[in-house]
């Protein structure tokens, strides 16, 4: 626990130099940064030019497979709704147990560090070693959009526990009730709203995911649209484009209006 | 069985502030005990570990002829004990999301089978108890509302109801009126006073007001510092006693307004309809 401090001119001028270093090192990692990162503004205008030549490929878009383009949204829709599924399944006892207020230290720990490790490989990178796992095609990309989400989620619904009511908690074990009846009528109620909108949300995001991981063979949209641009198919690129622009903003609609009704 | 609580040498302390000294005190079957005292005498805290809801650092306590906790270790059945062990909170600490009736059922989860009650599975006839209960403290009208969209008075009135679908024995009440208008506090207290007397169960209820104390309880302990400080029918009160207990930070005339003795004990007592 910190002690309130009141403002003494002392403290205050101590304050301001922190600050001023605060900045100056955030500007330093900047500018270092710029180095690393290979900034060149310039370029945007130099190579005006070559862009419009390549801008001007994509139009008009080519939509003569349109069929085709949509039958794999719907394969790259169906990734991200089992891969999402999977992973509410196995969040929740997850998530429970990564809740300080719920289990000792020597279990939310570990499984904390667990999740963080889901979390912090991106999906790609697991989409790519499932494709090797258990071979080319949508399984893979729900096996990775799976162990990802289900790190993001079992983060996020033991957030939502450690910020209950414990009230509601004792109330159900003053009952005799056993422990995880506790975690059942006391805490999930309390959480269930919260738990739901966090789905939702992170099914709209696994669908975005969805239409890339195919780009590393792991089914759905993204095989085709990797095809696309690697054969300089421009036209046919814009229109798978539209496509994906198109159903994902549908989803986020919609899960937004279903998350409306729950909070 | 012949206590329904005995409390022997109870010590507890929050980090180095010590709230319970060698405490030591029995309550018999059928009895209905306020405990009073200022705030911060430890009266919540010994309540609290009645139930083996808290643990104390040395001495132990049996309920109903069983050890709920004995220096520290809570007893290794302490869940299924407290299905005996029925406990009224100042907050209610009902679940708000669920139905007022499913609120009551969850008093019957220590007594049925782990499963069954996981699932939710209420057999009928647990389902008739919860609705009786319901009806005991006159709300089965609401059964299918949710518990939130009540009242703090018809909520504390809930919990009462789970306590008795729970059937417990002994019911302890922390604090059940603190929070409540004094229409809702009386209608609280009949009905607590009615399961003494009607179905005998032992009552023990921690109560800021004295007045409340004097026209409910026969007899009273008084918590001081963490210690007793009075234990005894509630008829010998006066105002010097009361000062003293409260040190005098309370005007004790608003605890005892008909002098020393309230008139009010000889009121009947009438369980709520409303």
């Amino acid at each position: 626990m910190t002690t309130l401090t009141t403002a003494t001119p002392a403290t205050e001028a101590k304050r301001s130099w922190l600050q001023l270093i605060g900045w100056g090192l955030f500007f330093a990692v900047l500018a270092w940064s710029w180095q690393g990162a290979e900034m060149n503004p310039l370029a945007l205008v130099r190579d005006a030019g070559n862009m419009a030549t390549f801008a001007a490929d994509f139009f008009p878009p080519d939509f003569s497979n349109w069929q085709h383009y949509l039958k794999e949204m719907v394969v790259t829709v169906q990734i991200a709704l089992w891969g999402t599924v999977l992973a509410i399944v196995c969040a929740i006892p997850l998530g429970i147990l990564c809740s300080e207020n719920i289990v000792p230290w020597w279990v939310y720990q570990p499984v904390r560090r667990v999740m963080d490790a889901c979390r912090s490989i991106n999906e790609m990178v697991f989409a790519m070693l499932f494709v090797v796992a258990v071979g080319l095609g949508p399984f893979a990309g729900v096996l990775a959009l799976f162990i990802s989400t289900t790190g993001v989620l079992a983060k996020l619904f033991a957030e939502a526990v450690e910020a209950i009511d414990p009230g509601p908690v004792e109330g159900v074990r003053a009952t005799g009730a056993s422990a995880l009846q506790e975690v059942i009528f006391g805490v999930i109620p309390q959480v269930l709203p919260l738990w739901i909108s966090y789905s939702l949300y992170r099914f709209e995001s696994n669908v975005r995911s969805a239409t890339v991981v195919g780009m590393v063979g792991a089914g759905g949209i993204g095989v085709i649209l990797w095809e696309a641009i690697r054969g300089f198919q421009f036209a046919q690129t814009c229109a798978l484009l539209i496509v994906i622009i198109l159903v994902v903003s549908a989803i986020d609609i919609l899960s937004q209006r279903l998350r409306k009704l729950f909070i | 069985m012949s206590v329904a609580i005995r409390v022997d040498r109870l010590n507890k302390s929050f980090g180095r502030k010590q709230a319970l000294f060698d405490l030591a005190l029995s309550v018999q079957p059928g009895e209905m005990v306020a405990l009073i005292g200022a705030s911060g005498s430890g009266k919540s805290t010994l309540l609290r570990h009645l139930a083996g809801l808290a643990r104390g650092d040395a001495g132990s306590i049996e309920v109903l002829g069983r050890q709920v906790q004995s220096d520290g270790r809570l007893n290794g059945d302490v869940r299924r004990q407290r299905a005996d062990i029925g406990y009224i909170f100042q907050q209610f600490n009902l679940v708000g999301r669920l139905s007022v009736l499913q609120n009551v059922l969850l008093g019957g989860l220590g007594r049925m089978p782990r499963w069954r009650g996981s699932l939710s599975l209420f057999n009928p006839e647990e389902k008739q108890r919860a609705l009786q209960a319901l009806e005991r403290v006159g709300l089965a009208e609401f059964a299918a509302q949710r518990a939130s969209t009540l009242s703090g008075g018809q909520q504390q009135r809930v919990a009462i109801a789970r306590a008795l679908c729970q059937q417990a024995e002994v019911i302890l009440a922390d604090e059940p009126i603190a929070s409540l208008d004094p229409e809702s506090a009386r209608k609280v207290m009949e009905i607590l006073a009615d399961i003494n007397r009607r179905d005998g169960k032992t009552v023990v209820v921690t109560l800021h007001q004295v007045d409340y104390a004097v026209r409910y309880c026969q007899r009273a302990v008084a918590l001081k510092g963490g210690r007793i400080h009075f234990d005894g029918p509630t008829a010998g009160f006066n105002p010097d006693f009361l000062n003293d207990l409260y040190g005098g930070d309370l005007d004790i005339s608003l605890l005892l307004p008909q002098g020393q003795r309230p008139r009010a004990v000889e009121r009947p007592l009438t369980l709520a309809k409303a």
